[in-house]
């Protein structure tokens, strides 16, 4: 095949699903001409599996990714057609929200905010070589011989990359959604020495909303008041729509079981590593025998179509069993499988191949994300191409890498782990994982993230100028409610009809808004003199006076933290030169360069003994200079 | 590169054996150049120890290859039989062939370094070369064995399985879980508190154990508080060294009683160096108290009580103490009834002090009063580490943190900052805190995801 030089660009991208997309943007808007190349431009921002962009941890990575100036908030905000904000029996520090999408509007609105991207070409071709220089990536080759040269390439190839679908016994090379597969360029990262790994993941049934009796399932329905993912949203109107809540039970089980020996997964022909936190159907019967049942939503995939995804079902049996167990569930007796269940398996990196800015250790100026790095999630996808574009800028201007510690962002924590311990399954966030999680709470991503995003050029003016108004307006009016006395009297009857012990002198309003379970708006009544607040600017004011306590604790844990993260080390030093160290935690060390003390301890194979001897080598080193 | 590091392995001046440590690379080769005996690896072997031609001991000794010892370097012991000259000699002898003295606790420092110990272990390794009594030295023993880890780990284990319920309702708010409710981790949390209390409850005895006993011996003069002191002496004679007090009029005596290293803060000549004031003596006598651990309260149960005995009464009450009723050979004014009326915590033992009478009692007394309650003698673990109190002191106010906030009905993603923090608390202690242990209990116990 004949290859030519068809153009240059500062950065290709390959790949637009999530991650591919907010590395796009984000190379573009911070000033490098980018090309961004997709096997189907039927797939930007395709949403393969649920149809949910948010929840617990993933939300707040949606939060996080929009106050530095991505996309993802913005465009699940014009593309919802349900939100729910979910956890809010709990603190406000894990209040996830949740909207379902309307999968085909969502991928048409990233569509179109990719074209009108000034410095963003977006084009369909299917990439099947790097182009490589000195162990440097400066270019791609697709599959039409067309050369794009660029100084630095971005990978984000999701599930395309070595993709293979299983259905019961019958095994074929794809990419998601029956989309084309990406399988040379996968034969040739290997080739490159890349230490890639075989990951799986799996989709359940979508079925035909007419065949479904809704009268035998829970209604899901939407808040009644919206919340936007999207700092720059106030207020969002939607005419939602329900999902439904149903369960399995034991003749679906039975079904399942009868017929472990058709599953692909059983079967020991996928060799792929699944997620534990997403298993198939089949995996719950085998693993959770003694549950009686398990639940599943039924949620629509769009306004304008009749598909309904049939969420907590995924599964690779055969299509003929997939329909009995389907037709076991109550109120899915008569359904009709417009898309049957899969599994998919795909090629990614070992994530520690890495480096924290998302470079590539083996291939200079090639940056990974997305499921590529073993990750699993639009969410984990999209924060890691923001930061992948960020990095891939930063690296072209010679400038030091943007990287966000594990006390500043969630979108820290994932890239931090993946990059640090690893990962031996597709990857996903969770509340939990974070340390500092009543400080990397949602409602102030803005506050943590979006003036850094605006000194990188990401930010817009606007979007800059309304953060400082937040902040602003946030500091004023607490201020104002720590001066706003009220009388006994007047603020009694709040405090009694929310249960709250009644006062016996005059209080501050500030006061009163640190009792649990009394709200800024409770006490409007008694309080004539307040500024009108968005909702954003009231849930950062409250939940700042409210758990101010507990905070600042935080900030102390923090800032502990921070001391051994700061403790730099340098790229040039030869773990194998310091006694004491285990050989173990040598090798790691020098494969690794940890850029801090705090990071190395975070490396697996190196004990806190280690630390220990690395301290004292840092400490004997500091007192000879 | 590590040098080879030898050292006298065993306490100095005390018993028949003494057992010289070698660590490191040329260990073996150490060996070879001074042992006429037979050297493979693992094997304990009979020979003499020789410098040139001069015979210095006979010996036993044993090479380990690495990494699987103590120090997870090549090691040698050598028993040396004979006396403390040929222990010192063959010492130089080591030392003479390559290898270098071992700084304090170095061993361990290696066996630490070379993953062969945790903190824990590390800790209480260092413990046993300061440890200076028999009793002291069978605590360490154990610790060192882990089982305070394994104590430690059951509490861990317990405050896991509350996290991962907590952890799944935090990052599972959907899913057809079950809720955990606020009297469940109530419960748990209590439990938890208890196992921690019990383990807190052995610390004080621990540390007992290994600085020593204080204990201060008062009374008005003449009521028998010599006596008990001469008493305490005699039994212990063979060790016993003066050491200067800590006051000028109170003196401290170092003692053995059933194995434990017991201060005797004596009160006795008081009244004595200073009759002026009748105040002073019960100054000193406070002040001497103050220091102590336990006091000894000798009264003259032959007589009816003074108001000087009254006063001393005074200061006693609220302590931990032993009343002694002395001289009871001599009559029997003053009963038990009337001084547990007074002091209605404390022991008390009528003795005859001057015939030696009661003195079993009053051992027994000491002894059960670091071995009392929750501990049986044969199952010595004590928490007798500083670091590991305060990191149990620390799990124990987190875990009491997170119950005051279940109590005001805060949610459960705030509460479970505390029990982390409690949990982590108790990771320090066994030297094990970043870990992926909770995530992996969730998604092992419990059905999740789409």
């Amino acid at each position: 095949m004949e290859k030519f030089l068809m153009d240059t660009y500062d950065i290709i991208v390959v790949g637009a699903g999530h991650a591919g997309c907010e590395a796009g943007l984000a190379a573009a808007r911070m000033g490098k001409r980018t090309l961004v190349l997709s096997i189907n431009l039927e797939a930007v921002a395709m949403m393969a599996c649920n149809p949910s962009i948010g929840g617990t941890g993933k939300g707040h990575l949606v939060r996080e990714i929009d106050a530095l100036g991505g996309q993802m908030g913005l465009n699940i905000d014009k593309t919802f057609i349900q939100s729910r904000m979910l956890n809010t029996a709990k603190g406000p520090a894990v209040h996830s929200l949740r909207a379902q999408a309307d999968k085909n509007e969502y991928h048409i609105e990233m569509k179109r905010t990719m074209e009108q991207e000034p410095l963003l070409d977006l084009k369909q071709g299917e990439v099947i070589d790097l182009v490589l220089e000195e162990g440097k990536a400066c270019g791609v080759v697709l599959r039409t011989g067309a050369v794009y040269n660029a100084k630095a390439v971005i990978l984000a190839t999701g599930t395309f990359l070595g993709g293979k679908i299983f259905i019961g016994d019958s095994a074929f090379d794809s990419g998601p959604n029956g989309l084309a597969p990406s399988m040379e360029l996968a034969a040739k990262l290997r080739e490159y020495g890349l230490p890639m790994r075989r990951f799986k993941t799996g989709t359940p049934a979508r079925a035909l909303a007419d065949s479904l009796d809704y009268s035998k399932m829970t209604p899901q329905e939407g808040d009644s008041q919206i919340v936007p993912f999207s700092f720059m949203n106030d207020e969002l109107e939607c005419d939602q729509i329900k999902c439904w809540l149903t369960y399995t039970n034991e003749e679906t089980h039975e079904v399942i079981r009868n017929n472990f020996h058709r599953s692909a997964l059983f079967g020991g022909q996928i060799e792929g590593v699944g997620p534990r936190y997403c298993p198939s159907i089949e995996d719950k019967v085998n693993r959770f025998a003694d549950r009686k049942r398990h639940q599943l939503f039924i949620e629509p995939e769009g306004r304008y179509t009749d598909e309904m995804y049939i969420q907590g079902m995924s599964s690779s049996l055969p299509e003929d069993v997939q329909q009995q167990f389907y037709e076991t569930i109550e109120g899915l007796e008569n359904l009709k499988i417009v898309r049957p269940a899969y599994a998919i398996e795909y090629d990614c990196i070992d994530p520690l191949n890495l480096k924290i800015s998302l470079e590539n250790r083996t291939i200079e100026n090639l940056f990974c994300c997305g499921q590529f790095n073993g990750s699993s999630g639009y969410e984990e996808a999209a924060a890691q191409g923001l930061m992948a574009g960020i990095n891939a800028v930063l690296k072209l201007d010679d400038k030091e890498p943007f990287v966000l510690d594990r006390s500043e962002a969630y979108i820290g924590v994932l890239i931090d782990d993946l990059v640090t311990k690893g990962t031996n399954e597709p990857y996903r966030i969770m509340t939990s994982r974070a340390e500092y999680r009543l400080v990397l709470r949602q409602d102030n991503a803005d506050l943590r993230l979006t003036e850094k995003g605006y000194r990188l050029g990401l930010v817009t003016r606007e979007r800059y100028d309304r953060f400082l108004e937040k902040k602003d307006v946030v500091e004023r009016e607490t201020e104002r409610l720590k001066k706003k006395v009220v009388k006994p009297d007047e603020i009694n009857p709040i405090l009694e009809a929310h249960n709250s012990a009644p006062v016996k002198t005059a209080v501050s309003l500030i006061e009163v808004l640190k009792r649990p379970g009394i709200t800024y708006d409770d006490v409007a009544s008694v309080d004539d003199e307040r500024p009108i607040l968005s909702q954003h600017q009231k849930t950062m004011m409250e939940v700042g006076i409210k758990y101010a306590g507990y905070i600042t604790k935080q900030q102390q844990q923090i800032d502990k933290f921070k001391r051994l993260e700061n403790r730099k080390l340098s790229r040039e030093l030869d773990y194998s030169s310091i006694e004491g160290l285990r050989i173990e935690a040598r090798q790691k060390l020098n494969e690794f360069k940890p850029l801090s003390v705090g990071q190395a301890s975070r490396i697996s194979g190196v004990s806190p003994a280690d630390i220990n001897v690395l301290l004292i080598y840092l400490e004997k080193e500091r007192r000879s200079n | 590169m590590e040098d080879t590091i030898a050292a006298i392995a065993t306490a100095y001046g005390e018993g028949g054996i003494g057992i010289i440590r070698i660590s490191g690379e040329d260990s073996r080769d150490i060996l070879r150049k001074i042992f006429t005996g037979k050297i493979e690896s693992r094997r304990l072997s009979y020979g003499k120890i020789v410098d040139e031609n001069e015979h210095i001991d006979e010996v036993l000794a044993v090479y380990m290859k690495g990494p699987k010892t103590y120090t997870g370097e090549d090691v040698v012991e050598i028993n040396c039989h004979g006396s403390m000259v040929a222990l010192r000699k063959t010492l130089a002898l080591v030392l003479s062939k390559g290898a270098r003295m071992a700084e304090p606790g170095e061993f361990t420092k290696r066996a630490f370094l070379n993953g062969r110990l945790d903190l824990s272990q590390a800790e209480a390794v260092i413990d046993v070369i300061k440890a200076k009594s028999d009793r002291s030295f069978d605590v360490a023993i154990s610790q060192l064995e882990g089982s305070l880890s394994k104590r430690i780990e059951k509490i861990r284990q317990a405050l896991l399985d509350l996290l991962v319920e907590v952890t799944v309702n935090i990052d599972y708010p959907d899913e057809d879980i079950e809720i955990m409710t606020y009297d469940k981790a109530r419960d748990c949390l209590c439990n938890i508190r208890n196992m921690i209390g019990e383990l807190l409850a052995t610390s004080g005895s621990g540390r007992m154990i290994r600085e020593g006993i204080r204990i201060a011996i008062v009374g008005k003069p003449n009521v028998g508080k010599s006596s008990l002191m001469n008493c305490l002496l005699r039994e212990s004679r063979a060790i016993v060294t003066e050491i200067p007090g800590t006051t000028r009029d109170t003196i401290e005596e170092a003692v053995s009683i059933r194995n434990l290293p017991v201060y005797l803060i004596d009160t006795a000549g008081i009244r004595d160096t200073d009759d002026t004031v009748e105040k002073i003596g019960i100054e000193k006598t406070k002040e001497a108290f103050n220091n102590a651990d336990y006091i000894i309260l000798v009264v003259d149960g032959s007589r009816p009580l003074t108001s000087e005995d009254e006063e001393i009464i005074s200061y006693v009450r609220g302590r931990r103490a032993l009343v002694l009723l002395n001289k009871r050979d001599l009559g029997a004014e003053v009963t038990v009834d009337v001084i547990s009326e007074k002091l209605p915590d404390c022991d008390i033992i009528e003795t005859a002090l001057s015939k030696g009478e009661g003195l079993t009692e009053i051992e027994d007394n000491i002894e059960s009063l670091v071995y009392g309650g929750q501990i049986s003698q044969g199952e010595s673990l004590m928490v007798n580490n500083v670091r590991h109190i305060d990191l149990l002191k620390h799990a124990d106010s987190a875990a009491g943190d997170a119950l005051s906030l279940l109590e005001i009905m805060e949610p459960l993603d705030i509460v479970e900052i505390d029990i982390r923090n409690a949990y982590d608390f108790l990771g320090e202690i066994v030297g094990d805190t970043v870990s992926d242990e909770i995530i992996n209990e969730v998604f092992a116990r419990f059905c999740l995801g789409k």
